[in-house]
């Protein structure tokens, strides 16, 4: 196996990701899109771990995935309030700090 | 290897055919059943990565912990389940060239750095002893950085989506 291969498709998912964060304007859609991102950096961290025959990738891998759930924690509860003070979820419809 | 080879590539194309139709899809669940392909098969990709423990981990904390979330939240906002219109941006087709040329510049210096290198064929599987050492010695200031950030999350959640 090559280790471009594996990093091919960290690039490649990490494009989609960005793709959905740029075009998607429902809060729920565009944090999904950052679990896509934060997905390919772990791909990414466990192929240089396996190349260079260590195991700090895998440290960082675990510390990502725990970072990931705490920010799924806080997003879906910002976007709770957000949804409880506005009735909708649209990023479009933010805009009360725009000067 | 060739069957490990087979193997990544199968997931592979289900896994980036699944993260199209997450970004792409009209349906909120649609895109959360589609996002736990994706994650499944991260998973899959980082056992054949030699990497066990953070593929039971991903399993454990994406599939089991996050989507329940996600799905949570996909309940909580919207009134309705079925098909939406109003998901994406008037600018999304602005996303596909940042995509596209994201992805040739990583593309071009991919194959500028690593060409045709190779993985090391005999993998050994890195134990979960290796990985709590390395934790619980040279990381372990990092762990508890980690460990408030997680408190902190888990106040802050409470604090955000309680009933005043």
């Amino acid at each position: 196996m090559f280790v471009n291969q594996f990093l091919f498709l960290g690039a490649i998912l990490f494009c989609i990701g960005v793709y959905g964060v740029v075009a998607r304007k429902n809060a729920v859609l565009m944090l999904m899109s950052i679990e896509i991102i934060l997905n390919s950096v772990n791909i990414n961290l466990l192929t240089f771990a396996l190349r260079n025959g260590s195991t700090d990738g895998h440290v960082f891998a675990l510390y990502i995935i725990a970072v990931a759930a705490a920010e799924v924690g806080v997003g879906l509860g910002l976007v709770l309030l957000v949804y409880r003070n506005k009735k909708t979820i649209s990023i479009d419809d933010l805009s009360e700090m725009r000067g | 290897m060739i069957a490990q080879n087979i193997g990544f590539w199968i997931i592979a194309i289900v896994m980036i055919g699944a993260a199209l139709r997450v970004v792409t899809t009209n349906n909120v669940v649609h895109a959360a059943l589609w996002l736990v392909v994706v994650l499944a098969g991260a998973a899959a990709q980082y056992i054949l990565l030699a990497a066990e423990f953070v593929a039971v981990t991903q399993v454990l904390v994406y599939i089991g912990a996050v989507m329940v979330l996600f799905l949570f939240g996909t309940m909580l906002t919207r009134a309705r389940i079925g098909a939406e219109s109003d998901l994406n941006n008037s600018y999304k087709k602005l996303g596909i060239p940042v995509g596209l040329i994201m992805l040739v510049a990583m593309g071009l210096a991919l194959t500028d750095s690593f060409g045709d290198e190779k993985l090391p064929e005999s993998a050994k599987i890195v134990s979960t002893q290796e990985i709590s050492d390395q934790i619980f010695g040279p990381y372990l200031l990092p762990f508890w950085a980690l460990s408030f950030v997680l408190l902190a999350a888990v106040v802050g959640a409470i604090v955000l989506a309680r009933k005043d």
